[in-house]
């Protein structure tokens, strides 16, 4: 199997001119070839532009020799747009879809010398914590065959987990970066709400989605989000912060404290998942840094806020896909009538999890019950915004493990959804609230399944994140370990 | 303090969200609907008075452009991954509106 390197192994092979950017492709394209039947983390690959571009990145090289991505092949989730390239979402509805323009996001990685090698497979329009919910069939988890990447974004991590790739995006709504980064033994970021432009991204619930990327190492995820990050006309959700250089910062070892909500983990949690938790915090506090228990008395409440929140969001944003402008339509069948077109499209080109989150959203927000459920969801939402207010008086991240549990089985949980959506416990209040969160790899269970550490910050707080997850990976071995499949 | 979820609730919902439901997809939903806000029901436990909801997070530092006028996407283009687009009149065709 070939191994590619890191980002900056990668960038600096060929700026010295040591590797062409076309033979890195093709080792990744041969990579994707030989892993692809047994996991299936790709919808499309993109063989011919990815390798044309490769070779214009060779003609050109000294133009391109310093750029941060300077030749690193990427993977991208199947709902970020790429101009002439089919774009899904993993949903029949979108099967034949060809975006005429590219997201922000994309843009700014082929600025920078990335090489787009292909869409990854997910959820449906980025609806679950499996990628069971894929139109297109499930992706599997590198490090067990048998089970779920986690997801939404399961393909993307996969990916990188299996080594097809150094670097890919994700989007995040409730965890669908840092949940399958967990289960999957990489590093996922989930930007601060704004931080990254979602122009091309396609919505799923506006006020929660965030791009983030995916890597092996924290290194690696800040350089690409220093590419991405930063304020954008064609968003205007897109923050204007300044945009610090993440990499750089990753040195400095500022004084950090960690705030654990333990009452949080009281119940819920393999006891694996639990003891490679404090098994992370007791290397953290050996190096210095100061840990302390701090309370997030509504975290408790944040996955009905969530599924309320989302749901309402997700019903009016799906509401676009009616086969009229772009997408699956019906063939008309017995019916000749608009609305019965709608109807019978929106039917056969949904999939189950996306029509029962349209109708529970559509719900909350009718007549009679919005004050009830999406009003009161709103208004939690603000309730947990201060817990995290109070919690950053007093600590530079939150530390939880990132799911309550390792990888699961196909079909283990796919009967029940409200079981599924308690995989997200840990990493929706940072939708909820906005901030940055990232997962880092913290062990493994004695079945060789990776488990995650989630750190949360302050809003526009990456540096800090980042910097804690940097400073944990460097007392550890787990960003070195391979998976089964790629070893 | 809404009632119990109800199959006549998934019809009337799937309706107003122009989703047509097969008799096996009613029937589970009203199930698992009724699980998730049940589910649900423990906000209504949490003292919310007098707190300002959230609807985004959004400071104050959004990325608006000027309101000038720019070129926008090609009609061809627009109309290139339409079911039922006429790039000689322009049009996206729909089954019959009116009777």
């Amino acid at each position: 199997m070939s191994f590619l390197g890191t980002v900056r192994e990668i960038r600096e092979a060929f700026r010295r001119g040591d590797r062409r950017a076309s033979d890195i492709c093709e080792e990744a394209l041969t990579a994707i070839e030989a892993q692809e039947p047994s996991l299936h983390a790709f919808n499309t690959v993109a063989r011919d532009r990815a390798l044309e571009r490769a070779r214009a990145l060779d003609r050109e090289r000294s133009r391109w020799a310093d750029h941060p991505l300077a030749a690193v092949p990427v993977a991208l989730k199947d709902n970020l747009s790429v101009r002439g390239m089919r774009t899904t979402a993993s949903s029949r509805i979108l099967e034949q879809y060809v975006p005429p323009f590219t997201a922000t996001a994309v843009e700014r990685l082929e600025a920078a010398g990335a090489i787009i090698v292909g869409k990854t497979n997910c959820d449906e329009f980025a609806m679950g914590s499996s990628t069971e919910n894929s139109a297109f069939g499930p992706t599997r988890n590198p490090w067990a065959l048998d089970r779920i990447p986690g997801g939404s974004s399961g393909g993307s991590a996969a990916a990188v987990a299996a080594r097809m790739v150094p670097l890919a995006l994700g989007s995040d709504t409730g965890g669908s970066i840092r949940q399958p980064a967990a289960l999957c033994g990489i590093v996922g970021l989930k930007p601060s709400y704004g931080r990254v432009s979602r122009y091309g991204l396609l919505a799923y619930a506006s006020s929660l989605d965030q791009i983030g990327p995916f890597a092996r190492t924290v290194e690696e995820a800040a350089i690409a989000l220093g590419v991405i990050a930063g304020a954008d006309l064609k968003d205007s959700t897109s923050s204007r912060e300044p945009v610090p250089d993440y990499a750089a910062a990753l040195i400095e070892r500022p004084a950090m404290c960690i705030g654990v909500p333990w009452k949080l983990l009281d119940e819920g949690i393999e006891p694996e998942v639990a003891s490679a938790f404090r098994g992370a915090l007791e290397v953290l506090r050996g190096s210095g840094v100061t840990i302390v228990d701090i309370e997030l008395p509504h975290a408790a409440v944040a996955i009905p806020t969530y599924y309320l929140v989302a749901t309402a969001e997700a019903s009016a944003n799906l509401a676009r896909y009616d086969g009229v402008r772009f997408g699956y339509r019906s063939p008309f069948g017995g019916s000749t009538d608009l609305a019965g077109m709608y109807a019978q499209t929106r039917a056969q080109g949904f999939g189950a999890e996306v029509k029962r989150r349209i109708v529970l959203g559509t719900y909350v927000l009718s007549a009679g019950y919005y004050d009830a459920y999406y009003l009161k969801a709103q208004q939690v939402r603000t309730l947990i915004r201060r817990d995290y207010e109070r919690a950053f008086a007093r600590v530079d991240v939150v530390a939880t493990p990132t799911s309550p549990t390792a990888a699961f089985k196909l079909g283990e949980r796919s009967s029940d959804p409200l079981q599924m959506y308690l995989a997200d416990v840990f990493t929706v209040s940072a939708n909820l609230a906005g901030l940055p969160a990232v997962s880092v790899p913290c062990g493994f269970t004695t079945d060789r399944l990776p488990i995650g550490l989630h750190l949360t910050g302050r809003p526009f707080d990456e540096t800090m994140v980042l910097a804690v997850a940097h400073h944990y990976e460097g007392q550890t071995t787990w960003a070195r370990q391979a998976p089964p499949a790629a070893a | 303090m809404p009632v119990a979820f109800t199959r006549a609730d998934v019809e009337a919902v799937a309706r107003l969200a122009n989703i047509e439901l097969t008799e096996e997809e009613v029937r589970v939903f009203t199930r698992q609907l009724a699980d998730i806000l049940e589910y649900a029901r423990q906000l209504q436990e949490i003292d919310t008075t007098g707190v300002a909801p959230t609807a985004s997070v959004l400071g104050s530092t959004g990325a608006d452009r000027a309101d000038e006028v720019v070129p926008s996407l090609d009609r061809r283009e627009a109309l290139a991954n339409a079911p039922d687009g006429h790039l000689d009149t322009g049009l996206f065709r729909v089954p019959r509106v009116i009777g």
